[in-house]
């Protein structure tokens, strides 16, 4: 690993307010450091612009260590960048070359409106996990862990599933804003496990109408999503979901409680 | 205010039962009756406020995240320990309990750690039936692997995902509550203070970060679940985000600060590049199992790996130092954090670090993959593996990691009883927040299991007691107190809008860092204390003179997010500085060169210093007053803890 700086010239979208008009505005990025995550060298550039009296640009991002999904980032086009498997908060400058152009944008989609620059509002995801993504069991009086063996393989399956991260680069990847990969993740991980089960068919019909609700598109299989996913969650998922909601509106349909 | 600790009569192992029956009972009916405040969304925030609304009483929930699911429990690697004895190899509840104690280097108390280890098994179970996938045998039954500072294998475990899968969850609960209209969930909100009536904390007044409107929120009781402050460094594991305002500004309200100087430096962090870094990133201690530490054997090897003039696999094995496994031949590359931090330390000031800055150790996975195969080592280290690629460029797979010691989580926090009541009635402090189980050193695996217990099953026994006393009445918001303290934040936001020096806020920060970092990090000595705290009072006035804040409060505003919180931690490191200075022993993360062994081992001072120290805020700029809490020992002896 050897470190080497580089000059870049930087688009990036500015949005005073949920209300108000963005625009492109156009930054030169001097001297950044190889070594730097792609955030770091954002904070650099909020630095010189904090120091100029000038307003830092308001992006979104917390653990820096690509699991708590709250970095977004559209740049150059792709979410969390060029980088496969990776959220943008782990993504490094040495990705980039001296001299490049970056254009980075928020997330775009309808559900997930601007609140300032590259920042969005992604309430809408915790509004479908509300609506059925858990196991209804209250606190104690539960069964020993090992009263229950679930076979290694469907462990691991579902723990796959359950990796994601919430960040929502599956939405803003996808040309009808799908949110299905996101939904489909946990209806998965619940459905491949025997503790969800009891609630399966009811869980997939109240999660899949509360994404349909918040205004997200459908699925036309374009496998975008998959693509920039940084966690790797399967494009089954969505397969999975779909079987058991459709399974549920013609063969099992139960009262939703809302 | 003399502290009591309200720990229960009795034997130790029946204290906790004991204490729930004669804990009052909140009739099912008038639950409803009450509103709780939680404050944060981690592992502790999230399951308190589940398992509160569960039994049927209004919980509101804070965050400053844009979703409850981002708290930085979210981040934590290796696992959480349980003493289910699954591996038939020796645990149990004492023996948890025993380890905690030892772990700790005795500066816990024995009760609320034995109610940590016996409530451990509960919190496996009720994980289970919410759906985490923890790793699993073939048989179908759940693995375990074994963890720093224990030699048992009592750690259950999600890949190195752990905390993320138990804080969905937790999540998951608390998303059932919201649906069914017993939690309100409020996200971009910042607790900036908490409300007083009559010495009773009754709300809180919180910042809308969207929108800047500063809000008052009553509550019976108020749950601070915030996290730790380990921020105060600048460079840390925490999150950007963590911060000590929340527990800070309840301090200044009247709640003690018990243990600030004991902060954990985690040993298995990547090493700093260069001064652009934000954040450390931790490389999970379940890396030990299979991971052996080493530098070269001498100064001058050191240097020509440093100068490139050789490559590692140059460097033969009887020129390798496996430093660790020399010095403590029993836990060899397992010994507690502190103990292998301070190893680390040792080996860079000797020369003998590698890296680029020579302060980083090897850890070496050559022997794992020739065990084990490649295969085996990626299946239980494989997202670890990548982020270090991701990070460092290097392939882990290939060549030893580069590793040095990083601030990773904070002992000291909010004094509680045991109850996890705050010295102010009706305010309690739960999780990392709290002082309460992990005395002066943490042991890996353990943080989740403690914010877990203390939100899923400790406080929802404990607030009732507290609650029954209150009648039933509503909160009264008309109370000149809301206004009152609503009026004070909105003040000091103001002032802070209203500075406009040439410093940044980060630059303010980052010296903060340096200062602990120097002086008040992994050894203190009298003279470096006295000096940080001179830095300090100097840096706590270029903030109030010098910073710049721009925008306005009406909107997203990163510079006043961050100036609000940087103020609070200058004057957290001071109390830290203040608290250090005070313990003249070593203990557990508090290593005092002062007090060592003649091997250069932290050596306690049983007879002075066995208490809490809990400080009391008098007023700014005024020296804080030391009660202190004495602990008493019954079940363990205190011996100096050896892992050789």
């Amino acid at each position: 690993m050897s470190e080497t700086t580089m000059n870049l010239t930087l688009k990036i979208w500015r949005q005073k307010n949920q209300n108000e008009k963005g625009r492109f505005v156009t930054i030169e990025a001097k001297g950044i450091s190889t070594d730097m995550s792609f955030l770091e060298m954002l904070d650099v550039v909020n630095e010189d612009l904090t120091r100029k009296g000038e307003d830092p640009i308001y992006f979104d991002h917390d653990c820096r260590e690509g699991i708590c999904g709250m970095c977004s980032l559209y740049i150059n086009g792709q979410p969390h960048g060029p980088k496969h498997g990776t959220t943008t908060c782990q993504l490094h400058m040495r990705s980039f070359h001296d001299g490049q152009t970056i254009v980075i944008e928020p997330w775009r989609a309808a559900a997930f409106p601007v609140l300032k620059d590259l920042a969005v509002d992604r309430t809408a995801f915790d509004r479908i996990q509300q609506a059925g993504g858990y196991v209804s069991v209250n606190t104690g009086g539960v069964p020993d862990a090992n009263c229950l063996p679930i076979p290694k393989v469907k462990a691991d399956e579902a723990f796959e599933s359950a990796t994601c991260i919430g960040c929502g680069a599956c939405v803003a990847a996808c040309k009808n804003a799908s949110a299905m990969l996101f939904v489909s993740a946990k209806i998965s991980q619940y459905a491949l496990l025997p503790q969800g089960q009891a609630e399966r068919w009811s869980r997939a019909q109240a999660m899949v109408e509360q994404m349909d609700a918040e205004g997200f598109g459908a699925c036309t299989v374009t496998k975008a999503c998959e693509a920039e996913c940084p966690v790797g969650i399967k494009l089954t998922n969505i397969a999975r979901m779909n079987r058991d909601y459709f399974n549920a509106k013609f063969f099992k349909e139960e009262t939703v409680h809302h | 205010m003399i502290l009591d600790s309200k720990i229960p009569e009795g034997p130790l192992a029946e204290k906790w039962s004991r204490h729930k029956f004669n804990l009052k009972l909140v009739n099912p009916a008038n639950k409803r009756k009450f509103t709780i405040i939680v404050v944060g969304t981690g592992l502790a925030g999230a399951s308190a406020a589940a398992s509160l609304a569960e039994l049927g009483y209004n919980v509101k929930t804070f965050c400053y995240q844009d979703s409850p699911r981002r708290a930085h429990s979210i981040a934590a690697q290796g696992g959480i320990n349980a003493a289910k004895n699954y591996q038939n190899d020796g645990d149990s509840v004492f023996r948890l309990f025993y380890d905690t104690i030892k772990g700790g280097d005795y500066r816990a108390r024995e009760a609320n750690v034995y109610r940590l280890a016996e409530v451990s098994v509960n919190i496996i179970d009720q994980c289970v039936a919410q759906g985490v996938p923890f790793a699993r045998e073939y048989g179908g039954l759940l693995d375990n692997r074994s963890f720093g500072g224990a030699q048992v294998s009592r750690t259950f475990y999600a890949r190195g995902q752990t905390g993320q899968q138990l804080l969905l969850g937790a999540y998951s609960a608390l998303n059932r509550q919201i649906h069914a209209g017993k939690v309100t969930s409020y996200t971009r909100h910042e607790m900036l203070d908490v409300v007083m009536i009559d010495g009773h904390a009754k709300g809180i007044i919180t910042r809308d970060l969207k929108t800047g409107a500063i809000e008052s929120h009553e509550g019976h009781a108020v749950l601070l679940c915030t996290g730790g402050y380990g921020n105060v460094f600048f460079l840390s594991t925490n999150a950007m985000g963590c911060n000590v305002t929340a527990a800070w500004r309840a301090h200044k309200r009247g709640a003690y600060f018990a243990n600030p100087c004991y902060t954990q430096i985690h040993p298995t962090c990547i090493p700093v590049t260069g001064d652009h870094q934000s954040k450390l990133t931790l490389m999970s201690e379940s890396l030990r199992n299979d991971g052996r530490v080493w530098v070269p054997k001498t100064k001058e090897i050191a240097e020509k790996l440093r100068k490139g003039q050789i490559k590692i696999s140059d460097i033969k094995e009887e020129d390798r130092d496996y430093f660790l496994e020399r010095k403590y031949p029993s836990f060899g590359n397992l010994v507690p954090r502190d103990v292998a931090s301070r190893n680390a330390k040792q080996m860079a000031d000797e020369g003998r670090g590698v890296g680029a800055t020579g302060l980083a150790v090897f850890l070496d996975f050559a022997d794992a993959i020739k065990r084990l195969g490649e295969d085996t080592v990626r299946a239980k280290y494989g997202n670890l593996f990548d982020m270090y690629y991701q990070i460092t460029d290097e392939n882990p797979y290939k060549q030893p990691m580069r590793i040095y010691p990083a601030v990773h989580y904070t002992m000291g926090g909010l004094w509680v009883d045991y109850n996890l009541m705050t010295s102010i009635p009706g305010l309690y402090a739960l999780g990392e927040c709290n002082f309460s189980d992990h005395g002066a050193n943490r042991l890996g695996a353990s943080a989740l299991m403690q914010g877990l217990a203390d939100g899923y099953f400790v406080i929802p026994y404990t607030v009732g007691d507290y609650l029954t006393s209150l009648g039933f009445k509503p909160v009264d918001k008309s109370n000149p107190a809301f206004e009152q303290t609503r009026l004070e934040v909105e003040e000091n936001v103001n002032k802070l809008l209203s500075l406009k020096g040439s410093k940044t806020v980060d630059d303010i920060h980052k010296k903060l860092g340096h200062i602990m970092w120097e002086y008040c990090g992994m050894a203190r000595n009298e003279e470096g204390l006295m000096k940080a705290k001179g830095l300090i009072q100097e840096l706590k006035k270029e903030f109030w003179n010098d910073v710049t804040v721009l925008g306005e409060n009406e909107e997203l505003n990163l510079s006043l997010e961050k100036a609000g919180r940087v103020a609070d931690f200058i004057e957290l490191g001071e109390l830290m500085v203040d608290d250090a200075l005070n313990r003249r022993e070593s203990c557990g993360g508090h290593f005092r060169e002062e007090s060592a062994t003649a091997d250069g081992e932290a050596k306690r001072d049983d007879e002075h210093y066995a208490y809490v120290a809990a400080w009391e805020y008098t007023g700014d700029n005024q020296p804080e007053v030391l009660h202190k809490e004495p602990l008493v020992f019954e079940n363990v002896k205190l011996t100096q803890r050896s892992y050789k």
